[in-house]
């Protein structure tokens, strides 16, 4: 089976052909856009007319880069949620004119749980991993357990993405912040003293956000408060993630979001994986982020499986929970 | 050199049965991680060991069943209490009859009530971390607790075990109801408050 997926929940907008073979996902073409403001954070608005600029092209390029034609496509997958609300009513507008025009099934999927498939269907024995879901709003620990994907852990206020574009904003780096606050903590080294907010599985960034920015307004140098940032958050992200593996009782571990392209975060998290004894995951970095080649592997899982959508309910649901799936296509 | 088992392995700590005197015990030992900078690693572990120490004797005097405390070494991050032989809540709690369920269900909450009734806040409550013996409900792994007389506080440790439960007891998720239903109970304060902000807590994390 052959699928094209549209991703488009917040600032990217992406087209994905995959193609299944022996169960497992083999991405043929994954192109993406990705909007970035000028000034400020996502406009909801502007990030939706934007996807609306490019997404035919997008499609055209992405069966262009497959070397297939739009008649070899079997099934149209789109992000049904969680996510901007005009941002993913443009993929689902486009997904419902492209099902239509070719004449093939339409099915929305949930963006989050994507993120995790791509992981197991990419790789050879990643089959039940503890996915650490790190981007700009969303950061869950998320494993399968009792038919589906529960959130075991996840942020009590900001996605650690967020964290770091605001206080990016405040120090006047461009959005996204991440990777630009990633150069400079490499040339910090002297920790100062930030909040570490663990609860449960839960996790919480905005009192280290405050303390981090009183550190600037009063003159510590940047790239040390970067260094602590990153030392801080992502020692409390893999301590979540380690709970949620001694909890859950699993042996693998996977990264995915955005911010899984940072290499401190990623080094943090192999080294917490070998001291247990588990495996490490991370999905090349067009895979790691919001892109169309996981919404339409989750596509054929979810059709294989036998759901099907009829076009009238193709609807977009912005809150769209990743405990909300009913997981048919697993034991 | 007296003979140590190795109980489970959790993320933070190794947990080992040995024998203190004629006592058997378990040794909580808690893991440097190398992932994190020895700056945070060391005030961890020191931070928790203490803490987790303090707060454990503190529940036994309010009348929550916890292991009693033989030896703390703050510098190792070691903790020697009694070995408790009970059976975790999380592993039987599934199996029980929907009347026994709802019989332990309210006992944990009074429990619960007890804790919070002296500001003691557990900061993990999950069915791993109690053990049911002699029919009594014991409290163990304060590693993350604290004291606070806020709401906010009481809220997020009720809410990490409504999540505990709906993740781990997803068919069984009414034992949050009758959790609350002992709460209600024993909590001195009006427990309508706390579990309003449990709903305030619910909606604040992400697409609620």
């Amino acid at each position: 089976m052959i699928c094209l997926g549209i991703e488009g929940t917040a600032h990217s907008i992406g087209v994905g052909i995959v193609k299944e073979e022996n169960e497992k996902c083999i991405v043929l073409s994954n192109p993406i856009k990705i909007y970035s403001p000028k000034k400020g954070g996502i406009h909801p608005r502007e990030a939706a007319n934007h996807h609306a600029n490019y997404i035919a092209e997008l499609i055209k390029e992405s069966v262009d880069i497959s070397k297939l034609d739009l008649k070899d496509i079997d099934l149209v997958s789109f992000s049904k949620g969680p996510g901007l609300g005009p941002c993913l009513r443009t993929a689902a507008t486009a997904a419902r004119a492209l099902s239509l025009s070719i004449d093939k099934p339409i099915i929305g999927v949930n963006h989050c749980v994507a993120h995790l498939e791509i992981g197991r269907g990419t790789f050879n024995n990643c089959n039940d991993p503890v996915l650490l879901y790190t981007s700009g709003a969303n950061t869950q620990v998320i494993a399968f357990a009792e038919g589906k994907y529960r959130v075991f852990g996840e942020t009590l206020d900001i996605g650690i993405g967020n964290c770091l574009d605001k206080f990016g904003r405040t120090v006047g780096l461009e959005f996204p912040s991440g990777p630009k606050i990633e150069k400079l903590a490499l040339k910090g080294g002297k920790y100062l003293e930030l909040p570490y907010s663990i609860k449960g599985m839960d996790i919480a960034f905005s009192g280290l956000l405050t303390t981090a920015e009183q550190y600037y307004n009063n003159g510590k140098k940047l790239e040390n408060i970067c260094y602590s940032i990153q030392e801080t958050t992502f020692a409390a992200l893999t301590e979540v993630t380690e709970r949620a593996m001694a909890h859950t009782e699993k042996d693998q571990v996977l990264l995915g979001g955005g911010v899984a392209a940072n290499k401190r975060l990623r080094e943090m998290v192999k080294i917490m994986a070998k001291e247990r004894g588990a495996s490490f995951f991370v999905p090349t970095k067009d895979l790691c982020i919001d892109n169309g080649a996981m919404i339409a592997w989750l596509g054929v899982l979810m059709y294989n499986s036998g759901i099907r959508m009829k076009i009238e309910k193709s609807f977009i649901n912005q809150r769209f929970r990743t405990d909300m799936v009913d997981v048919t296509w697993r034991d | 050199m007296i003979k140590e088992e190795v109980l489970y392995q959790g993320a933070e700590a190794k947990i080992c049965k040995s024998k203190y005197w004629d006592f058997d015990v378990v040794i909580k030992r808690r893991i440097h991680k190398s992932y994190r900078i020895s700056h945070i690693d060391e005030y961890l572990i020191s931070y928790r060991t203490k803490e987790e120490s303090k707060l454990i004797s503190y529940a036994r005097s309010c009348g929550v069943s916890v292991p009693t405390i033989y030896d703390i070494d703050l510098e190792n991050g070691i903790i020697t209490m009694e070995y408790l032989k009970g059976r975790r809540i999380k592993d039987i709690l599934n199996s029980f009859s929907e009347k026994e369920r709802e019989r332990i269900c309210k006992k944990i909450g009074v429990s619960i009530a007890k804790l919070h009734n002296n500001d003691i806040i557990h900061g993990d409550i999950t069915t791993s971390n109690m053990i049911l013996l002699d029919d009594k409900i014991h409290f163990i792994d304060f590693g993350l607790g604290g004291k606070s007389n806020e709401i906010e506080a009481k809220g997020v440790d009720l809410h990490v075990l409504m999540e505990a439960i709906e993740s781990t007891h997803s068919k069984y998720s009414n034992c949050f109801d009758y959790v609350l239903e002992g709460y209600k109970e024993e909590l001195e304060e009006d427990a309508n408050h706390v579990i309003k902000k449990i709903n305030d807590i619910v909606k604040r994390g992400r697409y609620r």
